[in-house]
């Protein structure tokens, strides 16, 4: 029991962990994306596209997860991207007020997933679920350990290899440096001949597209096919924005926070509540996020800070 | 060496060259047809007053703005600037007067960033550290930026720009932050890489130490380029005249009256800074009738908590009392009925004390609605008013009805000040009056100020010019992180000591401490009803 408990905190993890991940990418440049849950929702809706252009050209018989999981993954990254591309050239280039934009963004992606995701053939959502979660077979004969570390599908590991390679990208590398300092002062690094445009592009894009895998990772893995719905998926956007506050803009500690994000989530199938109840435990992550956000500010820690730009465009010619 | 470089100026080759130079903000005119040149291996300053484009040209020079008109030649070549990078890659690199580094990165991080090439951090450190002994540098490359000390600031900044190689030196306004220890050290490390064969452009309005240290001064007045001199060949009364554009008879001058008994008298003071560490400690000093106190101290020692505990505005421990009486729970209101007036210019003038899209009209109207009978604004009287203000202190403005935000910063300041000692206090707060302005306009303040002086009125000044400070107050209070240093009498001291006294190197308060600083002899209350008032106070605290 214990143990299906934590599979399932951390397979409900993961959806809060892809949007957390690409928006403490964005935010470590300096921009508030709050266009994550619309951005989550075109993910889902380009991985339900490339589920369904795999099935144009190949047949339902035997379906190809090596074939179909890049498929799904390309054109959920691509139209996540294509979202992080609006907000990018409205707020970078031509800028906007970041917090309108992401909320637009947020008000569109959700918009366009009840729009065109609902004229879509889901028909064989189920099938390429099957596929896109298909991984280690016979895990069970290890018992526990298999069932707590093998279970899961590709994109379970892909989220937490991106956590580790993005926290260490982000401390360590020359180029995460430079974006950590646009973050924090654009016209610092900028005088220090950082290219303040193409990294903010750069890291919009990316963070997006990142973010957008977890629409596609909560409608073909996590839910197996069976629920293309907007509106969960918008209330997961949330909580990842929430998380990235949660884990002070660290995805290493992000991904341990998804796991509890994700617990909090499933207990009340473990525990046996009352609707009202589970209503209350929906509240949790948002009342941990508080506390995080009250100790941090009362222990003052300079490390555990926003980006001290954040929200802020960077126009260079500003006096 | 420096000397004989000065002589042979004519025949040196030309480093940087910049020809009919244009550049405008919103239809007025920041630098207008400039034509500057820098040799190699000289000390060239660009004198102007505040808002004479100085500031605007080097950032034309350093890729930040783009020149509209004209053209600039690097080492004989025509150069395109379009990006700080370009700037580097042409050997610029340019020291801001407002610092541009990351708080939270270490000085290491903060100097490598930026640059692409695959050096190894290590060789960065050595090179880092060769940087460092060769000028006397001293400085911890680990520690983080926020952990540091203006000077300090100052210094990564600087090593930032040689570590870039760069051969031409751009330094803003580098003193404004500096004790003058500080500054003669910097003077040094600057004469250094002179005669290291850099090129350094010092932007500067402090006559002192364009003497001091250029070899050449450029002068700049609104905007326009009005002519190089070789400062061997000037004084301070000619490069006033060039950067002012008339003769000025201006004098500072302490203006000598008989004293009045303490108006305000202060004991124990302690406030703490928002983010709860000590801001002021245990501090005591007094104010007299017709007396100007002056407050010295690098920027951010308790200045600016000093005076909002004063109005109110911040919570204390300790005494605060107006003649005999206890301040401490009055409301801001009440402090300013009693007769109690600041006016504090912070950095940004608009942040505090102004609403920028209101009018003038309208922002006096902020201070004095409260006069207002019934429900509808009496726009009159405050429209009279604000034509007072702006013929008393000659604002430059369309109207009355003009937003404060369209104003020049120095009009925008009259208004502040003018508004804040138009009310008749008998005591007034006033932190960098003068900050931003030009002379004239400085002079001016100062004469304000002199005038209430002479009404009696007692006035804490905190200031930032130590010559000022030494010729235009009565007596000196010095602040190093929240403490007091001592309280000096300003005939009797000399910019050295309080120098000394600004970096802590020298504390009176610890030298003689038979001498009870910043207590009155002469004080309202025996020393029975001081006992008193910090009995009732602890109690009102419990």
């Amino acid at each position: 029991m214990i143990i299906s408990f934590i599979v399932a905190a951390i397979s409900m993890g993961v959806v809060y962990l892809y949007g957390c991940i690409g928006e403490t990418i964005i935010e470590k440049g300096g921009n508030l994306n709050l266009g994550i849950p619309g951005i989550m929702c075109l993910g889902a809706l380009g991985g339900a596209v490339g589920v369904n252009v795999y099935f144009a050209i190949f047949s339902t018989a035997n379906v190809s997860t090596l074939l179909i999981l890049p498929v799904a993954i390309f054109f959920s990254f691509l139209f996540a991207s294509l979202g992080g591309l609006v907000y990018a050239v409205l707020t970078v280039s031509l800028q906007a007020n970041q917090n309108v934009t992401g909320l637009a963004l947020t008000t569109f992606g959700v918009g366009m997933m009840k729009f065109l995701g609902s004229n879509m053939n889901h028909d064989n959502f189920t099938l390429a679920s099957k596929a896109i979660k298909k991984l280690f077979v016979n895990y069970e004969v290890l018992g526990g350990f298999g069932r707590l570390f093998l279970s899961y599908g590709f994109l379970v590991y892909l989220a937490f290899l991106l956590a580790i390679g993005v926290g260490l990208f982000i401390k360590y590398t020359r180029v995460g440096l430079f974006l950590r300092a646009i973050g924090e002062s654009p016209k610092t690094a900028d005088a220090q001949g950082v290219n303040v445009t193409k990294y903010k592009y750069l890291a919009i894009l990316i963070g997006s597209g990142i973010a957008g895998l977890g629409g596609l990772y909560y409608v073909m893995d996590r839910s197996g096919g069976t629920t293309f719905v907007e509106a969960a998926i918008e209330a997961f956007g949330w909580l990842s924005v929430a998380l990235v506050i949660f884990s002070m803009w660290k995805p290493w500690v992000g991904a341990l926070g998804s796991i509890l994000f994700g617990g909090l989530y499933v207990l009340p199938q473990y525990v046996g509540i009352s609707n009202i109840q589970i209503k209350l435990f929906d509240l949790f992550p948002y009342v941990v996020t508080v506390l995080v956000l009250i100790i941090t500010s009362i222990l003052d820690a300079k490390n555990s800070q926003p980006p001290a730009a954040l929200g802020v465009n960077y126009y260079r010619e500003d006096r | 060496m420096g000397n004989e470089n000065a002589n042979n100026l004519q025949n040196r080759e030309v480093a940087v060259e910049l020809r009919n130079i244009s550049k405008h903000f919103k239809g007025v005119y920041a630098n207008k047809n400039i034509n500057i040149s820098l040799f190699k291996g000289e000390i060239l300053s660009i004198l102007g007053e505040n808002g004479s484009g100085k500031t605007t040209l080097m950032n034309m020079l350093s890729g930040i703005y783009q020149p509209e008109e004209g053209e600039i030649f690097i080492n004989g070549e025509k150069a395109s600037i379009h990006s700080p990078r370009d700037a580097f890659d042409y050997g610029i690199g340019m020291v801001h007067q407002h610092f541009k580094l990351v708080d939270v990165f270490t000085a290491a991080e903060n100097i490598v960033l930026g640059i692409k090439d695959k050096e190894s951090l290590k060789d960065a450190y050595s090179k880092l550290t060769e940087i460092s002994t060769r000028y006397g540098f001293d400085i911890d490359l680990k520690k983080k930026i926020h952990n540091m000390s203006v000077s300090e600031k100052q210094t990564v900044e600087i090593i930032k720009v040689l570590y870039r190689n760069a051969s031409i030196l751009i330094l803003d306004e580098p003193t404004a932050v500096l004790t003058p220890q500080e500054a003669d050290k910097l003077f040094g490390i600057i004469r250094k890489m002179r005669d290291d064969g850099k090129s350094i452009i010092l932007i500067t309005h402090k006559l002192a130490e364009v003497l001091s240290v250029s070899d050449r001064v450029a002068i700049l007045r609104k905007g326009e380029y009005i002519t190089t001199l070789n400062t061997k060949e000037t004084d301070e009364r000619e490069l006033t005249e060039y950067m002012v554009g008339k003769k000025v008879d201006l004098k500072l001058e302490r203006l000598r009256i008989l004293a009045s008994p303490p108006v305000l008298e202060i004991r124990g003071l302690n406030v703490k800074k928002d983010d709860g560490t000590n801001a002021i400690q245990d501090l005591s000093f007094y104010l007299r009738g017709g007396q100007i106190l002056g407050v010295a101290g690098i920027a951010g020692c308790g200045q600016k908590e000093l005076c909002e505990a004063i109005v109110g505005l911040r919570h204390y421990t300790g005494l605060i009392t107006h003649k005999g009486q206890n301040i401490g729970g009055f409301s801001p209101e009440k402090i300013k009925e009693i007769g109690i007036r600041m006016s504090f210019i912070p950095e940004d003038r608009l942040g505090l004390g102004l609403a920028p899209n209101l009018s003038i009209t309208d922002n006096l109207l902020l201070k004095t609605y409260r006069q207002n009978k019934g429900i509808f604004v009496d726009r009159e009287t405050a429209r009279s008013e604000a034509k007072e203000l702006i013929e008393r202190y000659g604002v430059v403005t369309p109207s009355t009805e003009t937003p404060v935000k369209n104003l020049s910063g120095g009009n925008i300041q009259k208004i502040l000040v003018g508004r804040e000692i138009g009310s008749d206090p008998n005591v007034i707060i006033t932190a960098y009056p003068v900050r931003g302005l030009d002379i004239n306009s400085s002079y001016m303040i100062y004469d304000i100020l002199n005038e209430e002086k002479a009404k009696n009125t007692s006035i804490l000044f905190i200031g930032e010019d130590l010559d000022v400070l030494l010729t235009f107050c009565d007596k000196i209070m010095v602040l190093c992180e929240g403490k007091c240093m001592g309280i000096v009498h300003t005939k009797n001291t000399t910019k050295e000591e309080i120098g000394l006294m600004m970096t802590g190197a020298k504390n009176l308060v610890e030298l003689y401490p038979e001498k009870e600083q910043g207590i009155a002899p002469d004080s309202l209350l025996t020393k029975k009803e001081w006992k008193q008032l910090a009995k009732e106070n602890e109690k009102n605290d419990k």
